[in-house]
C-alpha cells in the first residue's frame, strides 16, 4: 500500500497543473514523515481554492468562512491544546478578508501553524488583484493596473515578533515539505507564505517567473536576527529568497493561561454543581 | 412600605457606588428592592442617575414619584426636584453647590465636611450619603455597618473604619436634621439576593456548564462579559477579548466545533458584525449561543439607552435559511433559567439561540428568596470517550429521523470530525450534489424545526384568565407592564400575556384564543415600529391595531404607561 493512503481524501476540483497538488504532496508527506495520523490534527481553511484543501487529505476538517480561518482555529486550539491545529488559507482569505485576525493571532502567538497558498491573484473568482499582486497588474477589475503596495506578509509576521517566518515555493516538494516540518515542529505561531502559480488566472507569477527568481538562504544565515530578517524580507523582484526567514522562541498563548496548565479545557469537566455557591455571591 | 430613592449627579461622581451600597443594604434588610440605571456614554460629568425602590411586597420596576432625591449635584434638582412626592425629601451638601436651598423638604448634610472630620478623607463624601439616606429612612444601622464592614474587608482595617466612622456620622445627622422626614421602613427579615439582567446571563451561562466566552466589548452586554470574567478562574472558563465580533463569533465557534459549551455576547453593532458567523454555526450545525443587549440604532444609536429594536435583525440574521431560537427574557430570573435553556437547546438541536436583553433590563437588579436551581438542566449531548471510540464508522453530518446528527469531537478518536460551511456530504465534504442538497436541507430545517417547536413554552398570562383587555409585550419590558396590569386590575378584567421564548413558535397555540377572545388588545414595544407585533401577524395573521411605543432610549415608566392605557380604554 502507498504509504500516503491514509491520507488521501475526495477527488480535489483544481485546475490540472495548480501549485496546490505539490503543496498537497508535500504536506501529506510531511505528515507521514512526522508519523501523524489523520485524527491526529485538525485543518481549518477558509474559501478559495486553498480553502478546498482539508478535503483532499484525509484530516478533521473545519471549513470555514472566507478571512475567518484564524478566529476558529482559535477557538480550537483555546479548547484543545493537545490537538495539532493548521489553518490553511489563500492570500486574498488570509492577506486581505482575514487581515485584522492575521496580525492579532501573531501578537497571541498561539500554536497555529498557518499555510497560506499565495498565488497572488484571486483563483476562485477567476482572476481579480488579491493583497499580493504586484503594483501595476492589470486585472478584470483592476483596468487601470493595481495602486496598492503589494502586501507583505513577511515584513508584517517580523514586524509583530512572529515566532516562526517562512517562505517556500509549490515548486520545489522537498524543500516545502522540510518548511512544512519545521513549522509544525516549531512551538508557536507560525506563518509559511508558500508561492504557488495560478496557472488559469496569473500569466505574469508563473511557475518560469519564480524558478527564474527563487534562492535557498544560505547554511550561514541566521533567523534567529531580527533586524537581519527584517531586511531579508523585504527582497523581491529579481530575488526571492526562500527558506526560513526569522524565528524566536517564547512562550504561546495557551503556555499563559492557568486554568489549562494541567489538563485541556476539553478534558474539564464543567463545575456546575458549584453553581449554589455562585449564587450565594448575590446575597 | 414603598419608598423610591433616587442618586443623581455627573459621572464620575460615585453615584453607582452610593446606589450599589444603598441597594445591598435593602436586599440585606430583606426587604424587596428594584433599581434601574440612566447613564450617558460617558466617564465624566453629564447627567446620570441610579433609581431605588424598596417595599414590603414583590416590586417589578420603578414608580415616577420619588421619596429621597440624593442630589450630587444641582443639575438633579433642576431635573428631579419635580419627582418628588408629597413627603418627599431632597438631600445635598450645599458647598457642593455653593448654593443653600430654603425649602423645607430639602435636607443641607456636609457630605464633604462629614467626611474629612470623621472619614479623614473627601472620598468618604459618599458614604456620609449612604449613612444619611439610611438617617432620613430612620432605618437600624446596624446591616449598613455589616455590609460596609464586608466591602471594604480586603482594603484592611484603617479603610473600614474611617468609612464605618463617616457613615455614622452622615446617619447621625441626617436623622438629627431631619425633623420632617416621617418615613416608616419595615423590620428586618431574611436576606435577598439582588441580581441584574447581565449577572444572570452570566451566572446562568455557568451554571449550563459555560467554558469558553469570546468578545469585544460594547455597552450593554459587556456586563456579562465582566461576570464571566471575574469567575473565570472559579468555574474554569477561558475568556477571550477578540480582536473584532467577527472573531468573537468564529472563536466560539471554533470552540464548540472542538467539544465544549461556548458563547459570545455583543450590542447592535457588534451583532452586525458575527452576523456571517450565525450563518456559519447555522451550515455546520455548531451550538452557539449569543447574548445580544440592544441599544437603540442605528449605527451607534444612543450607546448606553434602551430599546427593543433589533428583534427582526436578530430573527433574520444569516444569510440562508436554517432554524435558529430566540429568546428574550422579562426578569433576570427567566434570563438566568433561558440562558440555561439556550444552552440546552443548542447543543440538542446544534443551532444558534439567541437571547435578546437590552440596557435597561441588563442594569436593572431585582431582588429574589432565591433561585431554584433544581429547575436546571444539564445534559451532554456530544458523544466523547469510549462511546465515541465504539462507533464502528462516523459521519459528522449523517442523515437521521431527527436530522440531528451525533455531535463528536475532533481528536484521538480515530473518527474524523468534518464539517463545512459549502454544502456538505453526510461526512462532511464539499459537494453540489441537488440530491444531497435536498436532504440536508430537510434534515438541517424542516425535520429539526418542528422538534424545536415542541421545546418553546408559550407565552405567560399574567392576570385574568378570560380578559377584556389584553395587553401584549415581549423582554423586558414585563416588570413595568406587570405593574400596569396591577393597577388596572382594580377596575377593569385586564391581563398581560407576556413571550419570552419568541422564535420559533410555540407547537402549543392554545394562546391563540386568549388574543381572539379579548375586546381590546394593546401592543407595547419599546421601539418605534411593533417588531413583535408583526412576527405575531407573520406567524398566525393576526393583526393588532393599537400599539403603544417608546423609542427615545429612555424604559416606560409604570405611570405614564398607565395614562397612554387609559387613553386607549377612553377611546373605545
Amino acid at each position: 500500500m502507498n504509504k500516503l493512503e491514509k491520507f488521501k481524501g475526495i477527488q480535489p476540483a483544481w485546475c490540472p497543473g495548480c501549485g496546490n497538488f505539490s503543496i498537497l504532496r508535500a504536506f501529506n508527506e510531511a505528515m507521514d514523515e512526522l508519523g501523524f495520523e489523520p485524527h491526529d490534527f485538525v485543518i481549518v481553511s477558509g474559501i478559495g481554492q486553498a480553502g478546498k484543501f482539508p478535503h483532499y487529505t484525509r484530516c478533521n476538517t473545519f471549513n470555514g468562512l472566507h478571512g475567518r480561518t484564524l478566529p476558529v482555529a482559535t477557538g480550537i486550539k483555546l479548547v484543545n491544546h493537545k490537538l495539532r491545529v493548521f489553518a490553511v488559507a489563500g492570500d486574498g482569505d488570509c492577506y486581505g478578508e482575514g487581515g485584522n485576525h492575521l496580525i492579532h493571532a501573531i501578537r497571541r502567538n498561539i500554536d497555529i501553524k498557518l499555510f497560506v497558498h499565495d498565488n497572488q491573484i484571486y483563483g476562485l473568482t477567476k482572476g481579480q488583484a488579491s493583497p499580493t499582486t504586484m503594483k501595476g497588474v492589470v486585472t478584470k477589475t483592476q483596468p487601470f493596473g493595481v495602486f496598492s503596495e503589494q502586501f507583505n506578509p513577511l515584513t508584517l509576521a517580523i514586524a509583530l515578533n512572529c515566532s516562526f517566518v517562512a517562505r517556500a515555493f509549490a515548486g520545489d516538494i522537498s524543500h516545502l515539505k522540510e518548511i512544512i516540518k519545521s513549522a509544525i515542529t516549531h512551538k508557536g505561531f507560525s506563518l509559511v507564505d508558500i508561492l504557488q502559480p495560478c496557472v488559469s488566472f496569473n500569466k505574469i507569477n508563473t511557475f518560469e517567473w519564480y524558478k527564474e527568481r527563487v534562492y535557498y538562504l544560505p547554511a550561514d544565515y541566521d533567523p534567529t536576527d531580527r533586524v537581519k530578517a527584517f531586511e531579508k524580507s523585504l527582497e523581491w523582484g529579481d530575488r526571492i529568497p526562500l527558506g526560513i526567514i526569522y524565528l524566536t522562541e517564547k512562550p504561546t498563548y495557551e503556555d499563559l493561561i492557568p486554568i489549562i496548565r494541567e489538563k485541556t479545557l476539553l478534558e474539564q469537566e464543567p463545575l456546575i454543581n458549584r453553581i449554589g455557591d455562585l449564587l450565594a455571591k448575590f446575597y | 412600605m414603598d419608598y423610591s430613592i433616587k442618586i443623581g449627579g455627573e459621572a464620575g461622581q460615585g453615584i453607582q457606588t452610593v446606589g450599589d451600597i444603598l441597594s445591598h443594604i435593602f436586599a440585606k434588610a430583606g426587604y424587596h428592592v428594584f433599581t434601574h440605571q440612566d447613564y450617558e456614554s460617558r466617564i465624566r460629568g453629564g447627567h446620570n442617575f441610579y433609581q431605588i425602590r424598596i417595599s414590603d411586597n414583590p416590586i417589578t420596576a420603578s414608580r415616577t414619584k420619588i421619596d429621597i432625591l440624593v442630589a450630587l449635584d444641582k443639575e438633579s434638582i433642576y431635573q428631579h426636584e419635580k419627582e418628588l412626592n408629597q413627603k418627599g425629601h431632597a438631600v445635598y451638601d450645599s458647598s457642593y453647590f455653593r448654593e443653600k436651598y430654603d425649602r423645607p423638604n430639602f435636607i443641607d448634610v456636609p457630605f464633604l465636611d462629614l467626611a474629612l472630620t470623621h472619614g479623614g478623607s473627601k472620598l468618604m463624601a459618599n458614604t456620609v450619603a449612604v449613612g444619611a439616606v439610611i438617617g432620613m429612612l430612620g432605618m437600624n444601622p446596624k446591616i449598613m455597618f455589616e455590609y460596609i464592614e464586608k466591602t471594604f474587608k480586603k482594603k484592611g482595617e484603617e479603610i473600614i473604619n474611617s468609612n464605618l466612622r463617616s457613615a455614622e456620622a452622615g446617619y447621625k445627622y441626617a436623622k438629627e436634621k431631619c425633623l420632617t422626614c416621617s418615613f416608616m421602613v419595615s423590620g428586618f427579615e431574611s436576606p435577598k439576593m439582588l441580581i441584574t439582567g447581565n449577572e444572570a446571563i452570566g451566572a446562568g451561562a455557568i451554571a449550563s456548564g459555560l467554558k469558553f466566552y469570546s468578545a469585544y466589548p460594547m455597552t450593554p452586554s459587556t456586563g456579562i462579559f465582566n461576570f464571566v470574567s471575574d469567575h473565570a478562574k472559579d468555574f474554569e472558563i477561558i475568556v477571550e477579548q477578540a480582536e473584532d465580533e467577527i472573531a468573537a463569533v468564529n472563536m466560539a465557534i471554533g470552540a464548540s466545533f472542538a467539544g465544549i459549551r461556548a458563547m459570545t455576547g455583543t450590542s447592535g453593532g457588534g451583532f452586525a458584525l458575527m452576523v456571517e458567523g450565525i450563518s456559519l454555526a447555522g451550515m455546520t450545525e455548531t451550538p452557539l449561543v449569543i447574548a445580544l443587549a440592544q441599544r437603540p440604532g442605528p449605527a451607534t444609536g444612543l450607546p448606553t439607552k434602551t430599546e427593543q429594536a433589533d428583534l427582526f435583525f436578530a430573527l433574520f440574521a444569516g444569510h440562508g435559511e436554517f432554524p435558529k431560537v430566540l429568546f428574550a427574557p422579562g426578569t433576570p430570573e427567566e434570563a438566568f433559567f433561558l440562558t440555561n435553556k439556550a444552552f440546552d437547546l443548542a447543543e440538542k438541536y446544534q443551532i444558534t439561540v439567541v437571547i435578546l436583553t437590552d440596557q435597561y433590563l441588563a442594569d436593572s437588579q431585582w431582588s429574589y428568596e432565591k433561585f431554584d436551581i433544581s429547575k436546571l438542566k444539564y445534559k451532554d449531548y456530544r458523544i466523547r470517550g469510549e462511546e465515541f471510540k465504539r462507533l464502528k464508522e462516523y459521519k459528522r453530518h449523517i442523515f437521521t429521523e431527527t436530522g440531528i446528527s451525533p455531535l463528536g469531537i475532533p481528536g484521538n478518536y480515530h473518527h474524523l470530525v468534518i464539517t463545512d460551511s459549502d454544502e456538505h456530504d453526510e461526512e462532511g465534504h464539499i459537494t453540489e450534489d441537488a440530491f444531497i442538497r435536498n436532504k440536508m436541507v430537510e434534515k438541517r430545517l424542516f425535520k429539526k424545526l418542528p422538534l424545536i417547536q415542541k421545546e418553546i413554552e408559550p407565552p405567560k398570562l399574567y392576570g385574568t384568565k378570560e380578559p377584556e383587555i389584553l395587553i401584549l409585550c415581549w423582554g423586558s419590558t414585563y416588570g413595568i407592564v406587570r405593574e400596569v396590569v396591577d393597577e388596572l386590575s382594580k377596575s377593569y378584567k385586564v391581563s398581560m400575556l407576556h413571550f419570552s421564548e419568541i422564535f420559533p413558535f410555540p407547537e402549543q397555540k392554545s394562546w391563540i384564543d386568549i388574543i381572539k377572545k379579548s375586546k381590546l388588545i394593546i401592543n407595547i414595544e419599546q421601539n418605534a415600529t411593533s417588531q413583535f407585533a408583526r412576527l405575531l401577524r407573520m406567524e398566525t395573521g393576526i393583526k393588532i391595531e393599537k400599539h403603544i411605543n417608546r423609542f427615545d432610549g429612555r424604559p416606560f415608566t409604570v405611570d405614564e404607561l398607565l395614562e397612554k392605557v387609559y387613553e386607549q380604554i377612553r377611546e373605545i
